[in-house]
């Protein structure tokens, strides 16, 4: 499978501050990445140079084999679709206006059907008459899921296997929303959307990712399958807490024992 | 959840959006037209409507008596030419109200709050007083010109220094804009202070008068002058619909829908500006017609920029037509200020959209 984005040597200063250290990242079509890590290990500004939101300080992003900053707004949002955290809308846009929103300049008589089944997939149908701001957070959250898809279903139509970048996207939802996010995620992978998905809950990343980024301190601590990635010494050096690993059909999960730092 | 096939039903009823919004254009069109036509009919001379068509010209009949030549007179030489002019004025400072609320996602923005129409107002004043003074005796004479003039010069220079306050490598930080434009404002506003101090009592009330705003100066000049801006203001508002309502989700968000958030800004600046310059030179300082008009449009057709904006210059067109029939014709043959009644009647609104959202922020 063709990388869909390649980052390498990414270094983002923000004043004297280093956010992020030399990490590189490539994802392929089909490919779904979660990026895992303490608070303050770089994720979102990982995710926002991926994105073409940032520039970095050094290195390089590469969208589709292009350098992300040769793209212009419009190009970029026909291949990359981003879902971020706490998205605070003040006017009374409808659900339907704002999943709309999403299809860019193209009629609605074509991203129509596009729009309903983005609403059907995240389940507010029943709300698309609705103003936003009077739903709760979670169902605001899902609203805006619905745009991102109703984004990428518009580019990958035109432009093939796109990105699709989801920030915490759970961070809202109750159980059963945050499996089906992630699951329709894992949908677009199986048809060749490259995801990367920052989630907290180890579980759900173990259990939908191909593959895990763990960042720590701004650097890139590990990169590969799950069952590698996943074991007690990595969660006790980057997460500081004790935690058995157990494996379930192959699959490992993981019980944290103690949420206090654990003396090496 | 299923992946389910939408039906051709519901993509169509997508058009409609909200039911109340597809008659709004129409609706407000007609308004305007019965306000027009009321604003004709009264004044401190009458033209009752049965004499209204034969004033116009539209009698057919040539039978030209002397009440028709003096109703032709007031209508052609000071009434339409004032009703036009008051209608774009209206229009024009709506549109900068609602480009201004997208601009900073929120309903209480308008021109007069970052200082572009203080920086005009101070231009004016310093105009009138200049040109009252023994340096500018030559210019007194060019007075009703120079005074629009120094108005235009006056915003623009503000919001250029705004700009280059605000923006830096490119980037154009909304939150400094409003806080800059709210010392721009103090500082203007003191500048207007010391030149109320040390003008005589003629041009106090010259000054005064300008500050209250008044339609009462409106010429066919002046109406030409509005037209072609009103005109590429409806050609930038369709541009820029669609980016101010991606801005709602914020800069980051709106970036990652396709929108160039940075050129949305210089535009949206830029237009806010050169339109509230122009409506500031030409009517003094009218308040609240900005904030009022696109939140009452939003609360009956919904904030999608695409329809807002032309609503707003309709019904901001309406209500400052009527403020302004009103003005001409409460206190007859003396005319009242239009930015006294504009204010009368906007700032308890604006107090009622703070009440509401005060009770939304508690729940």
């Amino acid at each position: 499978m063709s990388a869909v984005i390649e980052a390498r040597g990414l270094v983002k200063r923000a004043g004297r501050a280093t956010l992020l250290d030399g990490v590189g990242l490539t994802v392929a079509a089909g490919e779904m990445v979660a990026i895992i890590g303490p608070n303050g290990a770089g994720k979102s500004t990982l995710l926002r140079l991926l994105s073409g939101d940032l520039r970095p300080s050094e290195g390089e992003v590469r969208l589709k084999q292009r350098d992300i900053g040769s793209y212009t707004p419009r190009e970029l949002a026909a291949r990359r679709a981003m879902l971020s955290q706490h998205i605070n809308v003040t006017f009374p846009f409808t659900v339907e206006e704002i999943v709309l929103m999403g299809a860019g300049e193209r009629s609605p008589r074509d991203t129509g059907p596009l729009v309903d089944a983005a609403l059907d997939e995240v389940g507010l149908s029943h709300f698309r008459e609705r103003q936003l701001p009077t739903l709760s957070g979670g169902e605001q959250q899902r609203a805006h899921f619905a745009r991102v898809l109703v984004q990428l279903a518009c580019g990958e139509a035109e432009h093939g296997p796109g990105l699709l970048l989801l920030d915490e996207p759970t961070s809202s939802l109750d159980l059963r929303h945050q499996i089906d996010l992630v699951e329709a995620a894992r949908r677009r992978a199986s048809t060749g959307t490259a995801v990367i998905a920052i989630l907290h809950d180890l579980n759900l990343a173990i259990r939908f990712a191909d593959r895990l980024v763990v960042l720590s301190g701004g650097r890139l601590a590990a990169d590969g399958p799950r069952a590698e990635v996943v074991t007690r010494e990595r969660i006790r050096d980057i997460f500081e807490i004790d935690a058995v690993v157990h494996q379930a059909d192959g699959v490992p999960y993981v019980l944290p024992q103690s949420m206090r730092a654990v003396p090496r | 959840m299923s992946v389910a096939v939408g039906t051709k039903a519901r993509s169509l009823r997508r058009h409609a959006g909200r039911r109340s919004a597809s008659f709004a254009i129409p609706l407000l069109l007609a308004v305007l037209f019965a306000t027009a036509i009321v604003a004709l009919t009264v004044g401190a001379a009458g033209i009752p409507l049965s004499r209204l068509p034969a004033a116009l010209g539209f009698a057919g009949n040539t039978t030209a008596d002397a009440m028709t030549a003096r109703d032709q007179l007031v209508l052609w030489s000071i009434r339409i030419p004032r009703i036009a002019a008051t209608a774009m004025v209206g229009g024009l400072l709506a549109a900068a109200g609602a480009i201004m609320q997208g601009l900073f996602r929120n309903p209480l923005a308008d021109p007069a709050l970052v200082g572009v129409s203080s920086g005009g107002a101070l231009a004016a004043a310093s105009a009138i007083v200049f040109t009252d003074s023994r340096f500018g005796e030559a210019l007194r004479f060019l007075q009703t010109e120079l005074l629009p003039l120094a108005a235009f010069a006056g915003s623009l220079a503000t919001t250029a220094i705004l700009y280059g306050i605000s923006s830096r490598s490119g980037r154009t930080s909304i939150a400094i804009f409003l806080l800059a434009g709210v010392a721009i404002t103090a500082i203007a506003n003191a500048g207007i202070g010391l030149l109320v101090f040390i003008a005589d009592d003629r041009q106090l009330r010259d000054i005064t008068f300008w500050m209250l705003g008044s339609m009462s100066g409106a010429t066919w000049t002046k109406a030409a002058v509005l037209a072609p801006v009103l005109v590429i203001g409806l050609g930038a508002c369709a541009f820029i619909a669609r980016g101010l309502d991606l801005l709602v989700l914020g800069e980051a968000d709106a970036f990652h829908g396709g929108v160039d958030v940075e050129r949305l800004k210089r535009i949206s600046i830029v237009m806010v500006s050169a339109v509230t310059g122009v409506a500031v030179s030409i009517s003094g300082v009218i308040g609240f017609v900005g904030i009022v008009v696109p939140h009452l449009l939003r609360l009956v057709i919904g904030p999608a920029h695409r329809l807002l904006l032309p609503a707003s210059i309709l019904l901001g067109a309406i209500l400052m037509v009527g403020a302004d029939t009103l003005a001409r014709t409460i206190v007859a043959p003396a005319e009242m200020p239009i930015g006294i009644l504009t204010a009368a009647v906007g700032a308890p609104v604006f107090l009622g959209i703070l009440l509401r959202q005060r009770g939304l922020a508690a729940l």
